[in-house]
């Protein structure tokens, strides 16, 4: 006996807690996958409304806490994550059955249950916010992994939305945030069996433990963006929005551009443009330079992430013009020992010039043999036969065309789906080839009947089986024998552990007063 | 071949020295390491010669024949290896399920480190516990006395009452139930104290639960110490206090200066939805008292939480009271995890989701049986199921155990059955007790029907 006390394994300090999470979470997901689709529009709304106002505030929180990025961009991420996201699928419904006449099929969406979601430091506040709004528009409870370099500013960002999605009647405990993330926390949380899908976004490690966690996962892996220039663009253009999408955010979305393959007829013009935009050219010697300052001894130094094209300058003694947005840097050939040729997260562009299209898609295969298989590229073209050539060969799931890479492959500045989740399929190992969006968060209860024409299927029009809740969820346990005397809900903050102060003696004492008055009535 | 197997057992067990328990799996089934059994009659026949034959013997007669063996979360295992989940919870002592692992783990710590530890000097434990305690209660209690159990902390409770106000009498209500010691004993039903010659009406008078006269007639002559009160009487079947009857209890109580005992043994740690449940009556009161649950159901500990202007004896003679396992120190470590995890958010709303479900999967039974199962008293995840015949408890408690359910009638009122969903039974289990005893509640009232016979 005394033998399994010895042998009782340890849980790591937090685990228990994380646990308590998922118990509540598991609670939450029951609740909400019975409710209605205008009761999801009125929480999702809500989250999206107060993500919106809090979008400029958490984008500078984000570069205090993180230092990376441009507060501007992440203003901009942020709104298309939360009303953006909002103005999207308004008009979606992933929750009212659904007729499929012919077929006598009928539809019933159904939950998947609780969430568990990792996101990143490069994007915190928009990825918390984009797996917030597509949870809630599926009905689904969801607890936030935040990376821990972005850990405060991202809990905040989910208990603003939080707070809106419950008062807007959405059950307790749907969205919650694992405060102090930890390795041994997160495993556990991975793998404890009440999970119903884990949706990981970040870097390749962690995607994979999520894979091999036992429970289903939506990974996503790291980009490493080729984009080709070829003869038949519109140069000014195409240079505009290269600059554009690889300076925005100072580069740290997967979906940035990484190596520029130049068709060599249209190498000059293309050069001068790209200067124009606000790009610098770096010569030969200034490449070995930054070369060495960002990926020191051939490994890239994350120090870099999301830093400025004049920072990574002044750190180089490059003098640059003030209004430099990126650095390009010539290389000669896309091979996997030049670490130029490897994603960079920072607003720094290789740049491989190629005889002709055709090897220019051979140069993009190149870069995505080093990493980024599944993820995107870009093409700037008016050729729909060079285009489609390009989008064919290369192991990809998506080529904007005319577009920057950053906002046209995360869905902000085309009709793909707005996300921050870059599904990367089959050729990235991932079990979603798409842009994370609320169909990969439902299954499907189909009602299929006999195909025989004799039997027919009886009228379910208007058989709706969700509805909605009734007050707040959960009922607060007031006595049976009170039930029906007015009630005041009371503040759901919990009776803190240790430590008194006057607030909790404030909250405390209108407690009291509150439960008077009822006794009273 | 297989006939060789035990010999084999034997000889090798003789040969190569192994251990007696190993030797003894052998011959007896029930290999507990320090002791061992052959078979679960062997256990009842002993318990009958050695321990209580008297409460052996009833729940044998009372188709209960259960002896509990393997327990885990919200289950108890009887000898014969039948499962059942466990909503009697002793009160309250298993709150957070049978061998809970987060308290395991922190007594197991714990006693790398600590024991019982010395009652006389202040101690790491039970200050730290003291705090946690102090900064967690109801508002204006501000110091912790310490008991191996609820009826030792009741008697320090009514002993500190009696200091403050230098009074001797102490009220409860009719049917109360505080516990068997000596003074507590004195405030409950006879049912417990006339056996032992303890009964003592002048000093504990008891009056109407929910009279609010009755309760002023008693205290109007300013010679009482305190009111003791559980804040939903739990022995009595959870008849629940009328609305505003018991802040009027303490209103009576300041008024006729006496003190307000809370006794939230049964009632406290979450199980209302709230850590305590006086805090939902909007009531500080001057003494509360915290038992069961707060052990972790895994080393017996009790707390007196006593307010600065009744806790004067613990000034004047810190010695006044002394209780060589009250507070020891691995109880106090128990205790602070157990109200750790019981003060969780999580916790708050997981009982309020199970409170709200529970309670609305008993209403839907209810409306199949309403000339059968009558009422639902509840509060949180205190309730009480009413049955309409005088022991309609038993019948429905028999019917239960024998469809995988433990909840047991109350004493005092065995037409209630207590009924404690544990405060982290995970939706699907209950779901599955809900099952059940919709069952067993059909199954009891066809008996029931029977014994009544056509009308």
């Amino acid at each position: 006996m005394s033998q399994t006390l010895v042998e009782m394994p340890m849980e790591p300090a937090g685990v228990p807690r994380g646990r308590a999470m998922v118990e509540r979470a598991t609670w939450a997901s029951r609740a909400f996958a019975t409710y209605d689709i205008d009761s999801v529009r009125r929480i999702a709304h809500a989250a999206a409304i107060a993500g919106e106002n809090h979008a400029r505030e958490f984008a500078e929180l984000a570069v205090q806490e993180t230092g990376y990025g441009v507060v501007e961009h992440k203003v901009l991420k942020n709104v298309a994550c939360s009303v953006g996201i909002w103005n999207t699928y308004e008009s979606h419904d992933y929750v009212t059955p659904t007729i499929v006449e012919g077929d006598k099929i009928v539809e019933v969406p159904r939950a998947a249950g609780v969430i568990f979601a990792l996101t990143p430091s490069t994007n915190p506040v928009a990825t918390v916010y984009c797996k917030i709004m597509l949870a809630l528009l599926t009905r689904n409870a969801i607890i936030i992994s935040p990376h821990p370099f972005a850990k405060g500013v991202c809990a905040r960002a989910a208990y603003v939305m939080r707070d809106a999605a419950v008062a807007a009647g959405a059950p307790d405990g749907v969205i919650q945030v694992v405060e102090q993330p930890s390795i041994p926390l997160i495993n556990a949380l991975m793998t404890d069996e009440r999970v119903d899908v884990i949706v990981a976004t970040g870097g390749s490690p962690m995607v994979r433990s999520a894979y091999r966690s036992g429970n289903p996962a939506i990974g996503v892996g790291p980009g490493n963006v080729p984009v080709l220039v070829e003869k038949s663009a519109d140069l000014p253009a195409a240079a505009q929005s290269i600059v554009a999408s690889k300076s925005f955010d100072n580069s740290i979305l997967c979906t940035s551009e990484s190596v520029l393959i130049v068709e060599s007829a249209i190498a000059s013009g293309f050069t001068v443009a790209l200067a124009k935009a606000g790009a610098f050219l770096l010569s030969p010697e200034q490449v070995d330079v930054v070369r060495d300052l960002i990926f020191p001894m051939g490994h890239f130094d994350t120090a870099w992430v999301g830093k400025s094209a004049l920072e990574i300058a002044a750190a180089c003694d490059i003098k640059v013009p003030k209004g430099t947005l990126i650095l390009v840097a010539p290389i000669d050939l896309v091979v996997p020992e030049e670490p130029l040729a490897q994603e960079k997260l920072c607003p720094l562009l290789a740049m491989v010039t190629v005889s002709s299209a055709a090897r220019g898609i051979e140069a993009a295969r190149a870069v995505l043999r080093n990493s980024g298989r599944g993820h995107s590229a870009a093409i700037h073209s008016q050729d729909a036969r060079v285009t489609m050539d390009y989008a064919s060969a290369l192991p990809v799931l998506r080529v904007v065309v005319n577009v920057g890479n950053s906002l046209g492959s995360a869905g902000i500045q085309t009709a793909l789906a707005p996300t921050m989740t870059i599904g990367t399929g089959f050729f990235g190992k991932s079990s979603v080839g798409e842009n994370l969006q609320p169909k990969h968060l439902i299954n499907r209860t189909l009602i299929a009947y006999n195909s025989n024409k004799s039997i027919l299927m009886p009228d379910f029009t208007d058989l709706n089986p969700w509805s909605a809740p009734q007050g707040s969820v959960p009922a607060y346990p007031i006595a049976s024998n009170l039930e029906g005397a007015p009630f005041i809900p009371q503040p759901s903050a919990p009776i803190e552990f240790a430590g008194t102060d006057d607030l909790r003696e404030e909250i405390r004492r209108l407690v009291i007063e509150e439960l008077r008055q009822i006794i009273k009535g | 071949m297989t006939r060789l197997i035990p010999i084999f057992a034997k000889w090798s067990a003789i040969w190569y020295g192994r251990s007696m328990s190993d030797q003894a799996s052998v011959e007896a089934p029930y290999d507990y390491g320090v002791f061992s059994f052959a078979s679960k009659s062997e256990v009842l026949d002993k318990a009958k010669a050695y321990w209580n034959p008297g409460k052996t013997q009833f729940w044998i007669d009372s188709g209960v024949p259960l002896v509990i063996d393997r327990r885990e979360e919200y289950f108890i295992y009887d000898m014969s290896g039948k499962r059942l989940i466990d909503t009697h919870l002793n009160g309250g002592t298993y709150n957070l399920g049978h061998r809970n692992p987060e308290v395991v783990q922190a007594i197991t710590t714990a006693m790398q480190h600590f024991d019982i530890g010395n009652h006389h000097f202040p101690a790491l434990a039970r200050t730290a516990l003291a705090e946690a305690m102090i900064s967690s209660a109801p508002t204006g209690l501000t110091k912790v006395i310490y008991g191996s159990g609820g009826g030792e902390a009741i008697d320090i409770a009514i002993k500190t009452a009696r200091h403050a106000t230098q009074k001797r009498k102490v009220v409860s209500i009719t049917k109360a139930y505080h516990g068997h010691t000596g003074l507590a004993v004195g405030t409950g039903d006879e049912r417990f104290s006339k056996l032992f010659l303890s009964d003592n009406p002048e000093d504990f008078p008891n009056v109407t639960f929910n009279d609010l006269e009755a309760m002023e007639s008693a205290l109007q002559n300013r010679d009482v110490a305190a009111v003791i009160m559980e804040t939903i009487p739990a022995t009595f079947g959870f008849p629940l206090p009328a609305p505003g009857y018991l802040p009027k209890v303490k209103e009576l109580c300041e008024r006729y200066d006496a003190l307000y005992i809370a006794d939230e043994v049964q009632t406290g740690l979450m199980r209302t939805g709230e850590l305590w449940a006086i805090t939902k009556e909007g009531i500080a009161p001057d003494i509360m008292v915290s038992g069961k649950g707060i052990s972790g159901g895994l080393y017996p500990i009790a707390c007196v939480l006593v307010a600065e202007h009744a806790a004067g004896w613990l000034t004047e003679d810190g010695f006044g009271h002394i209780s060589t396992f009250g507070g020891a120190e691995l109880g106090c470590v128990a205790a602070i995890k157990s109200l750790e995890i019981c003060s969780r958010p999580e916790t708050r709303s997981m009982v309020h989701y199970l409170s709200d479900f529970i309670g609305q999967g008993l209403r839907r039974i209810q409306a199949d049986y309403p000339d059968w199962f009558t009422g639902i008293r509840q509060n949180g995840l205190v309730i009480g199921l009413e049955f309409n015949d005088p022991q309609g408890a038993k019948f429905v408690m028999r019917h239960l155990y024998e469809n995988g359910v433990w909840a047991i009638f109350s004493t005092l009122d065995p037409r209630v059955l207590q009924y404690k969903p544990g405060l982290l039974l995970k939706p699907e289990i209950a779901e599955e007790l809900l099952d059940r005893t919709e069952v067993s509640i059909g199954r009891a009232w066809a008996e029931v029907k029977s014994l009544r016979g056509p009308r």
